[in-house]
């Protein structure tokens, strides 16, 4: 036996020192196929061309003063992507040997080990006897953390003082100033035109701010109950809040009638969503999806026939949310 | 060298039987399944060009002047936010590049996953035993509406800020709940404090991407574990699928497609140029322009809210729910409602419960066909409402009577396109059943 082992061996050892052309051919996995020396070309052209492209991204880069670096950076980086592209679609096409293979798809299910899954739960929880108790322990004890998790979310915001979105600068005395703070004379005001106003010394980019300010025929006016023209509307001037009901986008279009016999009334229109309201009558809605009329803002002219604030809005300014309506 | 880096692998990883088994598997082909692949490497080259433009830009809405390479802006008021995007399209070397680039990507991204979400609905894609990996891609697709939302509200030119006031309306417009849910996500009534930039930012670079990118791998890891489905043939049955392997025969054209869809998107970021936000301007609340429009992928919403007819729900002097409700949330959930009910739908109403690895053709199932059809009609009828305004600018148009003939179609054709889809495809189903001898034939 020991003479067989060291023979053994020695023959293995033998074995392992010759060259491998002797060893047994194995069994190919992807069939063998010609070989394919147009496709092996084209793919050595466009990878030189890739190179080339790329090679052109960096120079590009790399001169300043170029006119166009943009497009033309954008044009080499997008050629040296394309032929690489093309090489990988020539290799898939005429290099790569071509082969159709196919396995069974995955079993539907493991019923075997869905028994074992749940024996083991079972199993591990032998040791409880007052399960249902310890449910609505572990129960309560996950939802209260939970809730405690997700309460400090409420620093991100005044989410429980909504009176917030009532918030507008105008009171009155307040002056109208245009975009740089010159104040608006109500002489200033021409019909046919739209004047956007702001609250003297104060932020223009709250929602509550900007104005529109147009001037109408007074003999058109017809204003809500309670709203006379002489306070409201001086001379035809009458102000309302730029910002739509409907999304709280600046109603910044005005459809003057050019022709009065024939044209519409005089409009105002949100861009967004085209809302269109009425100046005549108070800012109710004419068209489209706003829901409430544009809140007006009350005028008065001071001696130097400039334009101020008589009071507040007449409702809430912005868009809607479920509290706007509650005086 | 292949050799020696395939034992080190399987040293340290005992990685060489899961190589050698995904090296061979099986890729079932055709066209249809490219559109997934498509939305895969746009996002890649999102997130890669989505890093060089974080290198610049600064979430920051403090207010600073202009003075740059713009002329025509020079002198402006605006905030540090958007001075730092005209200079990273001005002044940062290849910055307008990759800036239109990501841009262009984010607009394909979405058409290949709308896309591929009709092909997945329209064959069948979606059934036993693949529902979930259908409902983590509508998932993907409504963080990705999300995303590409917050990406170009954070430039802070006009448009962005038109569509930030839109988008505080519709969460103010949630019933009970609206006004508080704003201020909360805003951090005070609109535009909010500078800390609301960093909010959106820190979402648009971080909390989205990974969750898509968590949510891609889930797609494709459950995908493996089902295999592909593929459409019926003589070796392909339910049991088998049959196709090309990974490599070599699979991966050359994936990589291929990859580099093509590199490819367009540079070429489209180089030469065709998109959001030229220098000539919006910055965002001001008492501004907005008219023909707004926002990238194509919220035509839907912005056709939603100018479609419906101006009204809030009142009881009393409490407002229940305020217009912008209708077109901003309440559509939008019918539609993702209607994705995620679906699957679950067809197997009570069709009482099929089996498994099914082959597809159908859109005409094996006319009734599903058409149910889709019908949809896909009321989505694209209320998208095309959202661009009426363009068509009355180019061709003069009056406004209000395309919104009412919009609004009618969009009643109307859902249910003229159901029946005239599903008398089509029925035909057709029984003209390929091969010609029948005709029973009145003998008796003529």
């Amino acid at each position: 036996v020991k003479w067989l082992w060291a023979g053994l061996a020695l023959l293995l050892g033998r074995g392992r020192r010759r060259p491998a052309p002797a060893v047994v051919e194995r069994p190919r996995i992807v069939p063998r196929r010609p070989p394919a020396r147009r496709g092996e070309n084209w793919v050595l052209l466009l990878l030189v061309l890739a190179t080339l492209a790329a090679g052109a991204f960096i120079a590009v880069y790399a001169i300043d003063r170029l006119p166009a670096q943009t497009q033309l950076l954008g044009l080499a980086l997008g050629l040296a992507l394309a032929f690489l592209s093309a090489a990988a679609v020539v290799t898939a096409r005429w290099v790569a040997p071509v082969e159709e293979i196919s396995e069974p798809y995955s079993e539907a299910e493991h019923p075997a080990e869905q028994e074992e899954i749940l024996q083991l739960v079972e199993e591990s929880g032998e040791r409880l006897t007052r399960r249902r108790l310890l449910k609505l322990a572990a129960g309560g004890a996950g939802v209260t953390l939970g809730a405690a998790l997700v309460v400090p979310v409420a620093s991100l915001g005044p989410a429980l003082h909504p009176d917030a979105l009532r918030r507008s600068p105008w009171r009155r005395g307040i002056r109208l100033v245009d975009s740089k703070g010159r104040p608006l004379r109500l002489d200033d005001i021409e019909a046919k035109a739209l004047y956007t106003a702001f609250p003297e010394h104060m932020s223009h980019d709250e929602l509550g701010s900007p104005l529109v300010v147009v001037r109408v025929d007074p003999g058109l006016l017809d204003l809500p109950d309670g709203r006379n023209a002489d306070d409201w509307a001086p001379d035809g001037v009458v102000a309302y809040s730029k910002i739509c009901t409907h999304a709280g986008c600046a109603v910044s279009l005005y459809r003057a009638p050019l022709f009065e016999p024939t044209s519409p009334g005089p409009a105002l229109v949100c861009p967004c969503h085209y809302s269109t309201f009425d100046p005549v009558t108070g800012g109710s809605v004419l068209f489209g999806p706003a829901g409430r009329p544009l809140p007006q803002l009350p005028l008065e002219v001071d001696p130097n026939g400039g334009l101020r604030a008589r009071g507040g809005f007449s409702g809430p300014v912005g868009p809607s949310w479920w509290g706007v309506r509650r005086q | 060298v292949i050799r020696r880096a395939v034992r080190f692998l399987d040293r340290r990883a005992g990685a060489a039987p899961l190589l050698r088994k995904a090296l061979r598997y099986v890729f079932p082909d055709h066209w249809s399944f490219l559109l997934g692949e498509i939305a895969l490497y746009s996002f890649l080259v999102l997130v890669a060009t989505g890093i060089f433009l974080a290198m610049f830009f600064e979430p920051d809405l403090s207010k600073t002047t202009y003075h740059g390479e713009y002329g025509p802006l020079d002198g402006v008021q605006m905030s540090k936010a958007y001075r730092s995007v005209v200079d990273l399209s001005f002044r940062v070397k290849a910055g307008l590049l990759m800036r239109q680039t990501h841009h262009w990507a984010a607009d394909v991204f979405i058409v290949a996953i709308v896309l591929h979400v009709w092909r997945v609905f329209f064959t069948g894609a979606f059934r036993k035993p693949r529902e979930l990996v259908y409902y983590v891609g509508i998932v993907m697709l409504m963080l990705a509406l999300l995303e590409g939302y917050l990406g170009y509200s954070l430039v802070d030119d006009l448009l962005s800020g038109m569509g930030l006031a839109i988008g505080y309306s519709v969460a103010m417009s949630l019933p009970f709940i609206g006004g508080n849910l704003a201020l909360l996500l805003w951090g005070g009534p609109f535009p909010g404090p500078p800390s609301f930039e960093p909010r959106m930012y820190v979402a648009h670079v971080l909390l989205l991407p990974i969750a898509i990118g968590t949510l891609l791998v889930l797609h494709i890891a459950l995908i493996v574990a089902r295999h592909h489905t593929q459409f019926g043939g003589r070796t392909r049955t339910e049991r088998r699928v049959v196709g090309l392997p990974a490599f070599p025969g699979y991966a050359p054209r994936s990589i291929g497609l990859a580099f093509a869809v590199a490819s367009v998107l540079f070429l489209l970021g180089g030469l065709v140029q998109i959001n030229p936000i220098w000539l919006w301007g910055p965002y001001e609340v008492s501004q907005a322009t008219n023909g707004a429009q926002p990238d194509w992928y919220l035509g839907w919403l912005i056709g939603g809210l100018r479609l419906m007819p101006g009204f809030d729900v009142t009881i009393g002097s409490y407002t229940l729910i305020p217009n912008a409700f209708w077109g901003g949330a309440l559509f939008p959930m019918l539609v993702f409602g209607f994705l995620f009910a679906w699957p679950t739908l067809e197997r009570r109403v069709t009482r099929d419960d089996r498994f099914h690895n082959l597809l159908d053709r859109p005409r094996d199932n006319p009734w599903r066909t058409a149910v889709g059809s019908a949809f896909l009609t009321w989505v694209a009828a209320v998208f095309f409402a959202g661009s009426a305004d363009r068509v009355y600018s180019s061709f003069g148009v009056p406004y209000g009577p395309q919104i009412w003939f919009w609004r009618v179609v969009v009643i109307v054709g859902p249910v003229a396109v159901f029946f005239v889809v599903r008398r089509f495809l029925t035909e057709v189903k029984r003209e390929e059943a091969g010609p029948v001898p005709a029973a009145g034939a003998d008796q003529l």
